[in-house]
């Protein structure tokens, strides 16, 4: 039993066991999928009544209006993305898995952000009309949300991973992750108030990727750590 | 303590206290190939703990940790592929199948092999452990019992030197548990060692099963001795 020990294994390997796991689990619990992004459409549908159908007061506030929804159906979600794994033991065995851990909890956000934030991407350019964006106001919402939710879910991961020890984790989630959204939160709104009034917002986009380059290389560490330190404790 | 290369496991004095309480100091003891070691005691003496510091699950201990005489922390990755863990929660995800659990835990534990042979591999294992005809259920539809088999079934993927298993015949039927004791002693024949918490009473020949007593620091300095005139015999 002596030459199983060294085998070296491929990277991809949990990684898109996992994705795929996850993948099929969200969509046979499909109820859980819907939540955020009814969340969204909510909130979003919701404004023009609160403060009234002006074209061009919605307009000025459209940006803001769809990233703080987006911003906050993230943080909804996020509470089940370990919860499960933690409750029935799968995370003891992903711990205990000889593939990388930072490796296996990327493909666990992966496959939440899919699960989570694809579907609201795609619903943008529907409730950016109903705000009266138009032409190609629509698609900076849709990239900027492209570029920018991913950089939600990997900090709000963090969170997650830290609280998912304990039994209420919701609003600890959020004190740890909201103030790390800002960054996000001012160039996705920025890059979209440029484009309305045509100006290059090119630049905006840039930061975001950027954060998105910083976000995916560092915070997969922090998420294993956080996970290792609460199936610990 | 010298530490033996040819031990899989080594423990060294290790020390664990919970909420100002000793659950035990002084700790030592190793798992050599081909031996039960069963960790007794009566309940809250820290076997689970004991188990998880074991595994590497939990950090919250003193002393050292050897796998087949190298310091845990430099081996950790072999050490994973080379144990399997199996706890009082196992894993398994109620909405998969079963073929479809065993194919992610597979994957999760580095398995190597193409389609084709897992799948038959799988059919085979399920076949083992009584779950034919349920291949292609959601496990929710299972009784507790049947999902347990099937995380025991995620044991024998392929040979693993080193099991630890915690309380593995919960909710299991007497078949069931005779069934299983016979994996274990497969197990320790084929040369596999097993690190297993139970109250049940083993069937299993003295020479391979090793007691380890938690609880009062009395029995456990008596566990102590026995195992050190144990390893002075071999």
């Amino acid at each position: 039993m002596n030459d199983i020990d060294s085998e070296v294994l491929p990277l991809s390997q949990g990684f898109w066991a996992l994705l795929k796991r996850d993948l099929v689990l969200a969509f046979r619990q499909r109820g859980d999928m819907i939540n955020p992004l009814f969340f969204f459409v909510m909130v979003i549908s919701l404004f023009p009544l609160g403060v009234g159908p002006e074209a061009s007061q919605l307009q000025k506030m459209a940006p803001g209006i769809i990233w703080i929804a987006a911003l906050l159906s993230t943080l909804l979600a996020v509470d089940s993305l370990f919860r499960q794994d933690f409750d029935d033991g799968a995370l003891e065995l992903l711990l205990l898995s000889p593939h990388p851990l930072f490796v296996l909890v990327s493909a666990k956000v992966f496959a939440h952000w899919l699960v989570t934030s694809v579907p609201l991407i795609i619903a943008s350019p529907f409730l950016g009309v109903m705000l009266f964006l138009e032409g190609e106001v629509l698609g900076v919402v849709m990239l900027t949300l492209l570029i920018g939710t991913p950089i939600l879910s990997m900090i709000s991961a963090i969170g997650a991973a830290l609280t998912v020890g304990l039994r209420k984790g919701g609003v600890l989630i959020a004190i740890i992750a909201l103030p790390l959204y800002v960054p996000v939160l001012i160039f996705g709104t920025s890059a979209i108030q440029a484009a309305s009034i045509e100006l290059p917002y090119i630049g905006q986009l840039a930061y975001l990727a950027a954060l998105l380059a910083i976000a995916v290389t560092f915070a997969p560490f922090a998420i294993a750590a956080g996970l290792r330190v609460s199936v610990s404790g | 303590m010298p530490v033996s290369p040819n031990s899989l496991l080594t423990a060294d004095s290790l020390f664990c206290e919970r909420d100002d309480r000793v659950l035990f100091s002084g700790l030592s003891f190793s798992v050599e190939p081909g031996q039960i070691l069963q960790i007794e005691g009566p309940n809250g003496s820290g076997k689970t703990t004991l188990i998880r510091i074991l595994c590497g699950l939990s950090q919250d201990f003193e002393g050292d940790l050897f796998w087949r005489g190298q310091p845990m922390s430099e081996v950790a990755s072999q050490f994973r592929q080379s144990c399997v863990y199996f706890g009082h929660n196992t894993g398994v995800k109620l909405a998969l199948t079963a073929e479809e659990n065993l194919h992610w835990m597979s994957q999760i534990k580095g398995i190597q092999a193409d389609k084709h042979s897992l799948n038959e591999n799988i059919q085979n294992l399920l076949d083992k452990v009584g779950l034919r005809g349920f291949e292609d259920v959601p496990l929710y539809t299972l009784s507790a019992g049947q999902k347990r088999r099937v995380a025991l079934a995620s044991l024998l993927l392929k040979p693993i030197p080193l099991w630890i298993l915690d309380e593995p015949f919960t909710a299991i039927d007497k078949k069931g548990v005779a069934e299983l004791e016979q994996l274990i002693i497969e197990q320790a024949n084929n040369g596999g060692s097993v690190v297993l918490t139970t109250h049940h009473e083993l069937a299993i020949s003295p020479e391979k099963l090793k007691t380890l007593t938690l609880g009062s620091q009395a029995t456990q300095s008596e566990a102590r001795m026995d195992l050190e005139q144990e390893a002075a015999d071999e």
